[in-house]
C-alpha cells in the first residue's frame, strides 16, 4: 500500500459514553457517524463508502440514507475497525469510494438493539471448547498466561501494574469510565473473576460508539482539522480457538500484523512516539510490545512495571487508560483509533508533546486476529 | 444443551470419529501419511500440507498441564471455582479440558504437571475427554 496516499480527515466517538439506556445500537453509530461528519464539514451526500462490524453494514448504509459505491462488512472482533481503516485505505486508492465512513456503535451495557456476537461462532469452539466450561471473554482470552508467567517469570504484581499504569492515563481525560488512582494492591484485592485475573485487570463493558471518515490525501487538505494520514497497515488471523493458538507466549496474528505495518509505513521502533495496544484484559499491552518488537520476549511486565510506559516514561501507551480505564463498549479498536487521531491532531487531554507518529494496534476475537495502523501527521 | 445449560457437543461427519471414540473409551488424533503431522481439532486433511491422505489413530492419553484458569464466575452446568485448562498431549497436539481428582486450587495444579486422560459420560451420545493427574 501506497504511504500517505489516504488521511483520515473526520474523526468523533458518539456523543455520550458509559450507561446509554435509551439509545439502540444503530443509533450509537449513526450519532457517531454524525459527529464524525460535523467534525470535518461534511453532510451524508458527501459519503460513498462504508465500513462496520458487528452490525449489518447495509442497514448502516439504509439508516444513514448513503447509497455506497464500496461496502466492507468485515467483523473479526474488537481490531475489525483496523482493518476497516487498511480496506478503506486500499479502496480510495483504487477509485473504489472517495469518502469512506467507518462506524462502531455497541450497546455493550444495555443490549438494546443488539443480536448475539459481533462475531461468527466456531463450530469447533462450540464442540472442542464450550463444553469445558469456557463463556465469556474473562474464560479463554485469560488461558494463555499461566504459561506465559511459568516460562518468563511473570509476576500477578506485574500483571496488576498495567492496569495502575492505563489508571494514570485515563486520570487525564474528562470522557473516561474510571479515573481515581488504583495501586498494586487495589487491583490484587480486587474480586477474582477468572484466577489469575481479578476485576481490575478485565476491560470494563459500557456502550458507545465512535466513527472515522477518510479521504484521499490529496482531498485532506482542505479540510478543517489537521489531516491524520495512513503510513502504514497490517492485518492477519490465527485462530478462533483459544487452545489452539500455536505459541501461548506470543500471537501469531500480531506479529504478521505488526511486522507488515511497520515495513508498510517504513518505520522502526525508535520513530514511534505514541502507541496504543488493545487492551481487553492486562496481559495484551505485554503480547503486544513483544510482539510488535519493542522489547525482547518476556521483558514487558518489567518494562510496565517499571514505569517505561507511564505518564512522562520512554513509551506512551494506551493514553486514554485503555479498555480497562477508557471505555470497552465490546470492540474497543475504535477508541483506540480515536485516540491516536487525537494524538496526531494534538488533541488529545493526555497530549504527547511533538508527537509525529503513532502506533495502533488491535486484537479481535481471543487472539483470533489483528490489526495494526501507522498513522502519521507529516509527510 | 443439558437440563443444566451446559454445551454439548454436536458433531459434525468430519468430527464424528472422535466422538465414536470418546464413547468406547479411545481418545483419537489424526495423522498425516504425507508428511507425518499428528494433528487435532479432527478434519479430513492435512493443516500442515494439505494432504487428504490422512488416518484416525489412537492418542496415548498422556500429557501435561500447559496452561490453565481458575474460573469464579457463575458457568451453566459447573461448580465455580473450576479449572479450564489446555493439555499438551505427548503425541504434540494441545486439547482444552478440565482437571478432575484434584483440588481447584494453584498449590494443586501445577504447570507442567503429567495427566492422563478419563471420559465423562454427559448423555447417551456424547461423551466427553477429560483429564486427571497421572497415576
Amino acid at each position: 500500500m501506497k504511504r500517505n496516499a489516504t488521511a483520515i480527515v473526520g474523526a468523533a466517538e458518539s456523543t455520550n459514553m458509559g450507561k446509554l439506556p435509551n439509545m439502540s445500537q444503530i443509533q450509537i453509530h449513526a450519532d457517531s457517524a454524525l459527529n464524525a461528519l460535523a467534525d470535518c464539514g461534511l453532510t451524508i451526500n458527501d459519503i460513498d463508502g462504508v465500513a462496520t462490524a458487528g452490525h449489518n453494514a447495509v442497514e448502516l448504509a439504509h439508516y444513514m440514507g448513503i447509497t455506497p459505491t464500496w461496502v466492507d462488512g468485515t467483523s473479526v472482533g474488537g481490531c475489525s475497525f483496523m482493518l476497516h481503516v487498511r480496506h478503506a485505505a486500499a479502496a480510495i486508492e483504487a477509485g473504489l469510494c472517495t469518502t469512506a465512513l467507518i462506524t462502531h456503535g455497541e450497546s455493550g451495557r444495555h443490549w438494546i438493539g443488539r443480536h448475539g456476537s459481533p462475531i461468527f461462532p466456531s463450530l469447533f469452539q462450540m464442540q472442542f471448547e464450550q463444553p469445558y466450561g469456557v463463556s465469556r471473554p474473562p474464560t479463554m482470552f485469560t488461558i494463555p498466561v499461566m504459561r506465559y508467567m511459568a516460562d518468563y517469570g511473570l509476576t500477578e504484581e506485574q500483571l496488576a501494574s498495567v492496569a495502575v499504569v492505563q489508571r494514570e492515563w485515563a486520570g487525564f481525560h474528562p470522557r473516561a469510565s474510571f479515573r481515581d488512582p488504583i495501586t498494586v494492591d487495589d487491583v490484587l484485592g480486587s474480586k477474582m473473576i477468572c484466577y489469575p485475573f481479578r476485576l481490575l485487570m478485565c476491560c470494563l463493558v459500557t456502550d458507545g460508539g465512535g466513527a472515522l471518515i477518510m479521504t484521499s490525501a490529496e482531498r485532506a487538505k482542505d479540510f478543517p482539522n489537521k489531516p491524520v494520514y495512513i503510513r502504514g497497515t497490517g492485518e492477519s488471523a490465527e485462530t478462533p480457538l483459544i487452545s489452539q493458538m500455536a505459541d501461548f507466549t506470543s500471537s501469531q496474528a500480531f506479529r504478521v500484523a505488526g511486522a507488515t505495518a511497520f515495513e508498510n509505513a517504513g518505520i522502526s521502533h525508535g520513530d514511534v512516539d505514541h502507541l496504543m495496544i488493545y487492551d481487553a484484559f492486562a496481559h495484551l499491552p505485554l503480547y503486544g510490545l513483544e510482539d510488535l518488537g519493542f522489547v525482547g520476549r518476556g521483558e514487558a511486565g518489567a518494562f510496565i512495571a517499571d514505569g517505561n510506559t507511564r505518564p512522562g516514561g520512554q513509551l506512551p501507551l494506551n493514553t486514554n487508560g485503555g479498555g480497562l480505564s477508557y471505555m470497552h463498549s465490546g470492540m474497543y479498536g475504535m477508541y483506540a483509533l480515536q485516540e491516536g487521531v487525537r494524538q496526531m491532531r494534538g488533541t488529545s487531554p493526555a497530549q504527547i508533546k511533538d508527537a509525529e507518529i503513532s502506533v495502533v494496534h488491535g486484537v479481535g476475537g481471543m487472539f483470533a486476529a489483528s490489526g495494526t495502523i501507522v498513522m502519521s501527521n507529516v509527510t | 444443551m443439558s437440563s443444566d445449560g451446559r454445551v454439548i457437543p454436536t458433531p459434525t461427519p468430519e468430527t464424528q470419529h472422535y466422538w465414536d471414540g470418546a464413547k468406547i473409551g479411545e481418545l483419537r488424533l489424526q495423522s498425516c501419511n504425507s508428511c507425518g503431522k499428528v494433528y487435532f481439532p479432527p478434519r479430513p486433511f492435512c493443516p500442515e500440507c494439505g494432504s487428504r491422505d490422512v488416518v484416525v489413530m489412537k492418542a496415548s492419553g498422556r500429557g501435561r498441564l500447559f496452561s490453565y484458569v481458575i474460573n469464579h464466575l457463575p458457568t451453566p452446568g459447573f461448580e465455580p471455582p473450576f479449572a479450564i485448562a489446555v493439555v499438551e498431549l505427548d503425541e504434540g497436539p494441545r486439547l482444552m479440558s478440565n482437571i478432575v481428582g484434584c483440588p481447584q486450587t494453584p498449590e494443586a495444579l501445577k504447570i507442567d504437571m503429567p495427566l492422563e486422560v478419563t471420559f465423562e459420560t454427559l448423555n447417551d451420545e456424547i461423551t466427553l475427554p477429560q483429564f486427571k493427574p497421572a497415576s
